[in-house]
């Protein structure tokens, strides 16, 4: 493949941290303070979709290296097509998130707004370095910036429980990267002399063969490490990072964040081992093990949980490990439907968290059992939020249902009846969890036992048009994705090729 | 004298870098007390740095080399010369020394209000004899400026220290008058052995043999491992460091701590490499503990400064980590940490010095929300404490990289323990960074507390700098050593009479390595 030397990447990536510095320099004013991060969002966009005629259809890479730390590790970007999927998604979504954040943000009087639009804008320079990282060594700086400056804002709110979230956040999140990443990166290194991602794996042939129980824990250590990707039995951070505000939830722990943790697993998977060797060592059915424990358990704990935020994140973890699974199957059809759903699960999922928000901001409701009635009050809300559960169940047409049926095929090609029958379970319980929220929403009655909740009679009680149009919208997309998927399938393709 | 490049610039250069400041010493001696002593210790600092900088444009990082020699007969019936060089490993030393000596002034300019006249004196004595260390290549010029750190380090200390400061300044000179009391036993033996020489490369030539290699190994070692200082020689180290006055922690934490792992690359390794290669497995676990047993002992501590000063235990230990693997990255990954624990340690001092200044306590309970309340200052305590875990793209990074990748080379279980040091240096940093940083404001040391001034942020800003350029283009350091290093371990190599060192993991070889232990007897 042909390699274009471009600054693109890096500008993408800086655009936004540039922008947190206007952030700072105008925090006094509220409005030109929060143009500032839907201009470098829009720019972010324009420069990662400027990359898409050469990358998708000329099928080139654009590289770029910026400093040469040791022989073999340099930080450097390369933009191809799997990277960019990711980008696109991320970028685009924030800025949505922008103008949601903006609502949510004054109509809940939070504090510190400046921080927390300052911390969002670094957080998506991190992100989008993350998917453009050229190797190991830039992808990992970029990882450990995402979970630095996402910590202040999960623990926004200050109180003790932000304040214990954002502890257990930071414990699992960098106590995994130094525990395991840091020793999987010396020792890929050591073993290669290299941290360059490669089409088809960075092991020469000769490491392959001497060293198989070695490679077989590096990629155990590096399952773990991205402890982002939320992968049991390292997931309990993510229910507790939900005491950050719902945007931050929505954009980082749907979208940015988790995407980032199982992002960077599957760079791992096809570019720093390859397919074949991770058949070779055996090392997919270890994955295929925790990913499929991972879904079906999450989903049982979802199925408890009665606060709303809870219920999905731990649909999140369990969406996440469709992911991993799909990678970990290693068939072409799996592989595609694991890096599509990267896509698929964040546009539903965004739509979900945003709802959740919308309902909290107009009728302080947290719990799934104070629900009933709401569909009358906050239509548009409630009919996203149908729309975005379609996708998650996989009822076609939403976005969903591509993800599964892939990952359905990609099973039968694997002839593997256990991930056949874990898909089928999970889909049963998708719809055990989501369904009952629709049914309260739209067919029961209000019964509000407490005085002190604001009813859902009271006639103030309307929907913030700042919230509603956003998550309108990446509804809409959510099931545009699935009546035109050829897009990303085609990305995805390229990749698996 | 094929492997010596005399000084070919057109002065002395390592010797008016080494005795520039002793001269300011000596002209402050005679100055009258007043502001003006200051003004003039900084200029010396100042001077020195200046006057050593084409050491560095002109430095040959093509030769393992000494280069910049320069040679004066001084007592000929013992056959000792003055003798002053540098090579790739002691080179970046003297920068290391020369910029932190500024940083010291700086720092002392309001925290010193008696005797600064007697300060400023010690302190550029203390520049001198830590120079001197790193350039002499005579046994007996390198045990002069050895013993002469001591003094001013003991006045630093026991006048201008803390509470505890006579206990403190007695238990460091004890400790390390017991370690240097035995390394002069083995220069006096090594004198004899090689030759009635104290010429260090002359001695680094001699093969000795293998029983004598052992003992004296064991006779630098004591000397070494106390002022590294190394698990179990290192409790001198917390109490010194707390009492100490800021500038005085950054001296012992930034340069007396590498002299002894110097010390392990100028004589352990090039003149007893039989006996490295032998107890290389026994000093890799060692250090190994010291890294986790150190972090532990961090963890509980209450004390800010006490808290940095443990940390140095930890930290020390993966230098040491990194020497004893006996290979390109680990020594290399060593030699560049002990730069970044000069800089960062030297950092983190400076920042408790700061606000300990404004508020006299340096318990951490009685901090809380500084973010809030100093956020300048708290903006560079991240940027120190993000590279004191091992940010990437921050200096600490390359250097626990090479030195991890060092050790999974040398072995695979030690290396993995040493992970664990990484797990838990992050968690004390980032909890004290917590507690005082983040958390609720506390109400009895906030009024007290204003923000930096403008000389403050000079000071912290050049070791920002540092720890970024370090950390983006360490070759711009690491390229000084590279070919010294090499050097080094072919001196290693060259002489291995122990037939597999690299088969201590399993049981039967550790039992061949232990009857190999005792064969020397």
């Amino acid at each position: 493949m042909d390699t274009i030397v471009s600054i693109k990447p890096l500008l993408a990536v800086l655009v936004s941290s540039i922008g947190a510095l206007f952030i700072i320099g105008t925090g006094k004013k509220p409005n030109l303070r929060e143009s500032w991060s839907i201009i470098a969002g829009v720019l972010k966009l324009i420069i990662i979709l400027s990359m898409i005629p050469a990358v998708v259809y000329d099928k080139k890479i654009i590289s770029y290296s910026l400093f040469n730390i040791l022989p073999g590790i340099e930080i450097g970007f390369r933009v191809d097509a799997f990277g960019l999927l990711f980008a696109m998604g991320a970028s685009i979504l924030w800025i949505a998130t922008s103008f949601y954040s903006i609502g949510y943000m004054r109509s809940t009087n939070e504090h510190s707004q400046t921080r927390y639009f300052t911390c969002f804008a670094v957080a998506l320079s991190a992100t989008i370095g993350v998917a453009f990282s050229a190797n190991l060594f830039t992808m990992f700086l970029f990882y450990e910036v995402l979970t630095i400056i996402t910590y202040p804002l999960v623990a926004h709110k200050g109180t003790s429980e932000a304040k214990a979230g954002g502890r257990k956040y930071a414990i699992y999140l960098l106590g995994a990267a130094k525990a395991f990443l840091v020793a999987a990166i010396i020792l890929t290194y050591n073993l290669t002399g290299t941290l360059e991602f490669s089409k088809d794996g960075i092991f020469p042939a000769i490491i392959q063969s001497a060293n198989p129980e070695l490679l077989y824990i590096i990629f155990i250590l590096f399952l773990f490490g991205f402890a982002k990707s939320a992968i049991m039995p390292l997931h309990s951070w993510l229910p507790a990072a939900m005491v950050a505000p719902t945007p931050v939830s929505a954009l980082l722990h749907a979208v940015a964040v988790v995407k980032t943790g199982v992002f960077t697993l599957l760079r791992v998977i096809f570019f720093v081992f390859g397919a074949e060797l991770m058949l070779d060592i055996g090392v997919d059915v270890f994955i295929i093990t925790f990913a499929s424990v991972t879904i079906i358990a999450a989903s049982i704990i979802a199925l408890s949980m009665d606060n709303l935020k809870a219920r999905l994140a731990f649909s999140t973890i369990s969406q996440l490990s469709y992911i991993i699974l799909g990678a970990a199957l290693l068939t072409p059809s799996a592989m595609v439907g694991g890096i599509i759903h990267i896509t698929n699960h964040a546009f539903s999922k965004i739509t979900l968290f945003f709802c959740a928000g919308s309902i909290y901001v107009s009728s302080h409701k947290t719990e799934v059992s104070q629900l009933s009635g709401i569909g009358k009050k906050m239509p548009w809300t409630m009919a996203a939020f149908a729309l975005a559960t379609l996708s998650m169940i996989g009822v076609p047409p939403a976005s969903g249902f591509i993800t599964k049926w892939y990952l359905v095929i990609g099973s039968l090609e694997r002839n593997s009846l256990v991930v056949l029958t874990v898909l089928l379970v999970s889909s049963f319980l998708n719809a055990a969890y989501f369904v009952p929220i629709l049914y309260k929403a739209f067919f029961k009655k209000e019964n509000s036992n407490s005085e002190e909740e604001i009813s859902l009679q009271d006639k103030n009680l309307k929907e913030n048009p700042f919230l509603v149009v956003p998550l309108t919208l990446t509804a809409i997309v959510s099931v545009f994705l699935g009546l035109y998927p050829d897009f990303i399938v085609h990305i995805a393709e390229m990749v698996v090729k | 004298m094929e492997d010596i490049i005399i000084n070919n610039l057109d002065y002395p250069v390592l010797t008016v870098s080494t005795f520039l400041p002793m001269a300011g010493a000596l002209i402050i001696l005679f100055l009258k007390r007043g502001p003006f002593i200051k003004w003039f210790a900084l200029a010396t600092t100042v001077a020195t740095f200046i006057v050593s900088l084409p050491i560095y444009k002109h430095f040959d990082k093509t030769t393992y080399k000494m280069q910049f020699v320069e040679i004066y007969s001084w007592i000929p019936t013992w056959n000792i010369n003055y003798k002053v060089g540098v090579d790739g490993i002691s080179v970046l030393f003297i920068i290391l020394v020369t910029i932190l000596s500024i940083l010291c002034v700086s720092v002392s300019w309001k925290a010193i209000k008696e005797k600064t006249k007697e300060f400023y004196i010690s302190l550029l004595i203390m520049e001198t004899a830590m120079i001197g260390i790193f350039v002499s290549l005579n046994m007996f010029l390198f045990y002069l400026f050895w013993e002469l750190t001591l003094i001013p380090m003991f006045l630093l200390i026991g006048v201008w220290g803390g509470p505890q400061r006579i206990y403190a300044a007695l238990k460091f000179v004890l400790f390390m008058l017991a370690g240097s009391v035995l390394m002069l036993v083995g220069i006096i033996v090594l004198y004899y052995a090689g030759g009635k020489t104290f010429d260090i490369l002359e001695l680094s030539k001699v093969n000795y043999p293998a029983g004598t290699q052992l003992w004296l190994f064991l006779a630098f070692f004591a000397a070494f491992a106390v002022k590294m200082p190394m698990f179990p020689f290192h409790t001198w180290l917390p109490d010194a460091h707390t009492e100490a006055p800021t500038a005085g922690s950054v001296i012992l934490a930034g340069i007396l701590l590498k002299m002894g792992a110097y010390g392990f690359l100028r004589f352990s390794f090039p003149m007893f490499p039989h006996a490295v290669n032998v107890l290389f497995i026994p000093l890799l676990i060692l250090s190994v503990t010291a890294i986790i047993y150190g972090a532990y002992v961090t963890l509980m501590q209450k004390d800010m400064k006490r808290l940095i000063a443990y940390s140095s235990v930890s930290h020390m230990g993966f230098v040491t980590l990194g020497l004893f693997t006996l290979n390109q990255n680990g020594i290399e990954g060593g030699i560049l940490q002990m730069i970044n624990h000069g800089v960062i340690t030297g950092a983190l001092f400076l920042c408790v010095g700061m606000i300990y200044e404004r508020t006299h306590s340096r318990m951490i309970e009685d901090y809380g929300g500084l973010s809030k309340t100093v956020p300048v200052f708290i903006v560079f305590f991240s940027i120190f404490t993000l590279a004191a875990i091992g940010l990437p793209g921050m200096n600490a990074f390359v250097g626990e990289f090479l030195i991890i990748s060092g050790a999974f080379k040398a072995n695979m279980i030690i290396a993995a323990f040493s992970i664990l040091g990484v797990v838990l240096g992050a968690c004390y940093m980032v909890w004290l960074y917590y507690r005082v940083a983040l958390n609720e404001i506390n109400t009895t040391t906030q009024s007290s507390l204003v923000d930096l001034d403008l000389r403050e942020i000079a000071t912290l800003a050049p070791l920002v700098l540092l720890v970024l350029i370090i950390g983006l283009q360490p070759n711009i350091l690491l390229s000084y050593m590279h070919v010294s290093v090499e050097h080094l371990i072919e001196q290693l190599h060259n002489s291995i009479i122990l037939e597999n060192i690299n088969a201590y993991d399993t049981v039967s070889s550790i039992a061949e390595y232990v009857k190999a232990l005792f064969k020397w007897a």
